[in-house]
């Protein structure tokens, strides 16, 4: 474990109960996230990037889901195994969440001003009036026209993108250490989506907060991430520096994926995708999971699960082929 | 006998307010939108765009009828769905508007069978028998590109994507003429956008649909609209077809929404983004609301509210620096 | 093991959809739900069973046994007028669990229709959450004494006014996730097709926001044998002859040091039933709504 790692999870699988017993939605998953960091994910609907952050904050269901294997460590402490009053400490506190669905992650019984202020009451023991002035000070802070009056309404009266910047200020309230940002910018317009990005990087160079960015837009990721990782189908198939990753993707997915943003400026013109679909989890698929939709798929692919190999500092990927061609001799 | 028109729909100076305020005050109202006029054609996409709480969803919404709004008129199809026959109206042309949501997660009754769900609007209309609404069911199944047994299984055996097609079918069950398309797509990965948004125009071809497709992915809107309106703080301030607007934007909010479009680029520093604050809707700033943002004002923005007029075939634009010229003249 | 955990308030429904398809499953898999069915259901069947598993009545009384302490005859002992305690706590459990079962039964009624209801129409919502309020503002159990005093003692006194007590918090818990429900999409979709108030309630509300309720319900049904059997032993609950758990204990309580077993028995059998009930409640918490923990 890197000496600056923040959270550090290594071969985490976590699986979920089904109709045909335990199946895992994400395996072997290892990454570091460092303090003041951003880190990207991005990868396909259902490869499991909130699988993983949820599993970060141990937010799934007892029952329903288990940790089959791995460890995510966060101050010398295993998050997997920490007693749950530890976790109640972290969870807002030490590490913080963007939900991907500000929709109903809202109490519509709550105003914004209390739902906002609620952690820092019980992280903080803010009074109620101040927990009122702070949850004005982040509303104008994420951007929200008249906060003074907007604190005092019920969720249903805001804009879909408004409730997405509530959860936001939610999540800074505490001024966490981690940041994890599910998806935090899809109900904004590019405009007000810039200038929350800056105020994450804002909070980035002034507190050395990290941030954990899981997004589909490869725009706000190129610009926003330092580093990056891609999953595929329950797996990080390639986790590379932003700028090679964009300039220089190795394995086929993610070739796939930036093919498929290109010849989106012509107006009309259809857009481009990856032909076929994310396997489910509980389907079997003999070695790479993305075989039966790459164009470069050999037998080898077949043969085995291809290793997570190193290419080249701080260059990882997962596909046989190439990393046989690419990785250094020695290997 | 129902009015032909070539226009799905007409909007003209359509206002909306809201009571505001918490509990216990006396409510003020607050205005959202302020004076709209658009129309949409058959078989035509019309892109809406603007800031996050600029009204664009209300617009949506009051077209379908879940909000009634506060003035101006809504014609769909030929028939007023603002005025005295409001409801008789908006019955019979309620099975030919229908509505996408943003999240597939949430537009899913997840303790239904998606056969049901897909089949609900025809079980309200009441017009099928059990035996042709399952047909009905499996076809649209397989036009959005699902199995057909899918109609017996749960919401949540189905990804983002796969739901989002689910909502798509339930869109289309009654074959509607009109279709709000409320961020269809803004939840789901890039792969998954262009399987959906392909496949709405497709539809679009084959059965005639128009869309008022409402969007933050400007890429996106770039690929399905063929004229795109752009909304600020409740008002539209410019109305183009789509090349012309990704061409040459000329409403300076338009401009720097262009500007700030993310590019997948790590090496591209982005412009910064508009200084300024987010116009509030209790004290709006006075004459052209973009005015306190906007890098060209002029003495006269700050008294006098710019009108969207004509200044091109099919292209308006609601800015002093393009009434000027209009205005001077005899 | 990834451990249910207190999702913060606002996490809410975020993994609602998929949890909800596996409920039984899941309950059947977890430990506290396990145990909680098992003591709760072993005690039902005495319930049920009870006549057929004595052969005396709960009022025979055996003079010369007056006062005997639990032997192979009277495996409980026997009270102050030579009566089977064990009989008596299994007429006992029928009266006590049926109170308890009743109660939950009657709020669970009244909590969904009117927390929908205040939910569904905002011209109802006002009266309907003054009076819950109203209601709530006097402890549960002050407002049971009341009412029983009013109608006078008797079992369905005490279930009538242990369900006033206990629709209220019912009625506001459904009411809170009929609000969240009715925001979502897909009760919008209903109406944009044109759907009316009972399918909306019944179709698309109703089954979506009783999750939390049937999780309350389970404590109020554990809350409710307690309440009686405190009324009962302030003498406004059951009336003896008929046994109840409370007023076993209570006819009981002056010979509590030398005939200890005359209200340890009654006293285990609540102790069980609150304990499984609650159990059982947690594993409900849970599956159905882990968000409600902490
Ligand atoms: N509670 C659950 N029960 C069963 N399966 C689950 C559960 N949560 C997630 N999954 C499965 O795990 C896989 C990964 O899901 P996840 O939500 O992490 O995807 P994602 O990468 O976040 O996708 P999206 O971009 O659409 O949000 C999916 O196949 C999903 O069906
Ligand atoms: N039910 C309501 N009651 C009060 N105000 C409302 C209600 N619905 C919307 N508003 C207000 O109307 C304005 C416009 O909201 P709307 O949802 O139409 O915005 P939008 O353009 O769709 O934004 P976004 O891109 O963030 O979804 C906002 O200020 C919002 O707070
Ligand atoms: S009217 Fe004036 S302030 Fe408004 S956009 Fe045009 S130039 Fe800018
Ligand atoms: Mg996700
Ligand atoms: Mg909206």
């Amino acid at each position: 474990m890197p000496a600056d790692a923040l959270v550090s999870i290594r071969d985490l699988t976590v699986q979920f109960r089904t109709d045909r017993g335990w199946v895992s939605a994400i395996e072997d998953i290892s990454l570091d996230i460092n303090a003041g960091e951003c880190l990207g994910v991005v990868g396909e609907s259902g490869s499991g990037k909130s699988v993983t952050a949820l599993s970060i904050l141990r937010l799934h269901a007892r029952g329903t889901a288990r940790a089959a294997r791995g460890s995510i460590m966060l101050d010398g402490r295993d998050l997997l195994r920490a007693p749950e009053r530890d976790l109640r400490r972290v969870r807002g506190g030490d590490i913080a969440m963007v939900f991907q669905d500000p929709m109903s992650s809202l109490n519509p019984v709550l105003t914004i001003a209390d739902q906002i202020s609620e952690s820092l009451r019980l992280h903080q023991g803010l009074s109620r009036a101040e927990g009122r002035s702070r949850a004005i000070e982040l509303l104008d802070l994420v951007r929200i026209a008249d906060a003074p009056r907007r604190a005092d309404e019920y969720p249903h009266r805001l804009s879909g993108g408004m409730r997405q910047r509530v959860m936001i200020a939610i999540a800074i309230a505490c001024r966490p250490r981690l940041l994890i940002a599910d998806e935090p910018t899809t109900a904004l317009d590019v405009t007000i989506q810039a200038q929350i990005l800056e105020l994450l990087r804002d909070l980035r160079a002034e507190l050395g907060m990290a941030v954990m960015m899981i997004s589909h837009d490869l725009g706000v990721i190129a610009e926003f991430a330092h580093r990056v990782v891609v999953m595929y189908a329950g797996r990080i198939v390639e986790q590379a520096p932003v700028g090679t990753l964009f300039s220089a993707p190795r394995h086929p997915y993610t070739e796939g994926l930036m093919t498929s943003l290109r010849g989106r400026d012509i107006p009309g013109q259809r857009l481009g995708s990856i032909p076929g679909r994310v396997p489910d989890p509980d389907e079997s698929i003999p070695g790479c999971r993305f075989g039966p939709r790459c164009a470069h798929v050999e037998a080898v692919c077949r043969a085995a699960v291809p290793a997570l190999v190193s290419i080249s500092e701080n260059h990882d990927v997962r596909c046989t082929p190439r990393s046989q061609a690419l990785a250094p001799a020695c290997l | 006998m129902p009015v032909t028109s070539e226009t799905s729909v007409e909007v003209r100076d359509l206002t909306m307010s809201f009571g505001s305020g918490g509990a216990g005050r006396r409510p003020t109202m607050v205005q959202v939108l302020h004076d709209l006029t658009f129309d949409i054609g058959s078989a035509e996409t019309l892109g809406l765009v603007g800031e996050s709480g600029s009204g664009k969803s209300t617009v949506g919404r009051i077209l379908v009828g879940l909000l009634k709004p506060t003035g101006g008129s809504v014609r769909l199809f030929g028939r007023s769905v603002t005025g005295a026959d409001r409801a008789a109206n908006f019955a019979a042309v309620r099975s030919r508007v229908q509505f996408v949501f943003q999240d597939p997660h949430a537009a899913l009754n997840p303790r239904i069978r998606v056969g049901h769900s897909i089949a609900e609007p025809i079980d309200i209309a009441g017009k099928h028998s059990r035996r042709d609404r399952d047909d009905r069911v499996r076809q649209l199944l397989e036009l959005v590109g699902l199995p057909r047994d899918s109609a017996d299984r749960f919401p949540h055996e189905f990804s983002g994507g796969q739901r989002q097609r689910i909502v798509i079918a339930r869109a289309l069950s009654l074959s509607p003429d009109f279709v709000v398309c409320d961020e269809p797509v803004s939840a789901l990965d890039v792969s998954m956008q262009a399987q959906i948004v392909n496949l709405l125009m497709d539809l679009q071809d084959r059965f005639g649909l128009s869309y008022l497709f409402i969007a933050h992915d400007m890429t996106v809107v770039r690929a399905i609209a063929r004229r795109v309106a752009v909304m600020y703080a409740g008002s539209i301030v410019e109305i183009a077809r789509n090349a012309d607007l990704y061409a040459d934007p000329l409403h300076p909010y338009t401009r720097a929404l262009l500007d700030a479009m993310p590019r997948p680029d790590p090496t591209r520093i982005r412009p910064r983004t508009i200084p300024g604050e987010v116009p509030s809707l209790l004290a709006p700033p006075s004459g052209c609301r973009f005015h306190t943002r906007c890098p060209h004002v002029m003495p006269r923005c700050r008294d006098e509210s710019p009108r969207l007029l004509e200044i091109a075939p099919g292209r308006q634009v609601a800015c002093h620096l393009f009434t000027a010229a209009e205005t001077t003249e005899p | 093991m990834i451990e249910a955990s207190t999702v913060p308030e606002f996490a809410a429904t975020t993994l609602a959809p998929r949890q909800r398809s596996m409920i039984l499953r899941r309950l059947v898999a977890h430990r506290s739900f396990q145990i909680g069915f098992f003591l709760v259901g072993v005690l039902a069947i005495a319930a049920v069973l009870g006549p057929m598993l004595t052969n005396t009545k709960p009022s025979a009384m055996h003079i010369s046994h007056r006062f005997s302490p639990p032997q192979a005859k009277f495996l409980f002992g026997t009270d102050m007028f030579g009566r089977d305690i064990f009989t008596r706590v299994l007429y006992g459990a029928r009266v006590s669990l049926w109170v308890g079962f009743a109660v939950a039964a009657i709020a669970g009624v009244f909590g969904t229709t009117l927390g929908v209801l205040a939910a569904q129409f905002r011209s109802l919502e006002g009266a309907i959450m003054r009076l819950m309020d109203a209601l709530m503002s006097f402890p549960a159990i002050l407002l049971a004494l009341g009412i029983t005093a009013a109608l006078g003692p008797s079992m369905n006194s005490v279930i009538i006014a242990l369900s006033v007590a206990y629709v209220p918090p019912g009625v506001r818990i459904v009411r809170a996730s009929a609000l969240v429900v009715r925001e979502l999409d897909y009760v919008q979709a209903a109406l944009i097709a044109g759907a009316r108030a009972p399918r909306i309630m019944l179709r698309h509300i109703l089954p979506n926001s009783i999750g939390p309720l049937l999780v309350h319900l389970s404590f109020v049904f554990a809350y409710a044998i307690l309440a009686e059997a405190a009324l009962s032993f302030l003498g406004v609950g059951v009336q003896p002859p008929t046994p109840s758990w409370g007023n076993i204990i209570a006819e009981g309580r002056d010979y509590a040091l030398q005939a200890w077993w005359i209200v340890l028995f009654p006293g285990i059998g609540i102790s069980l039933a609150t304990i499984g009930l609650n159990l059982l409640g947690d594993g409900l918490r849970d599956v159905l709504d882990p968000k409600l923990k902490g």
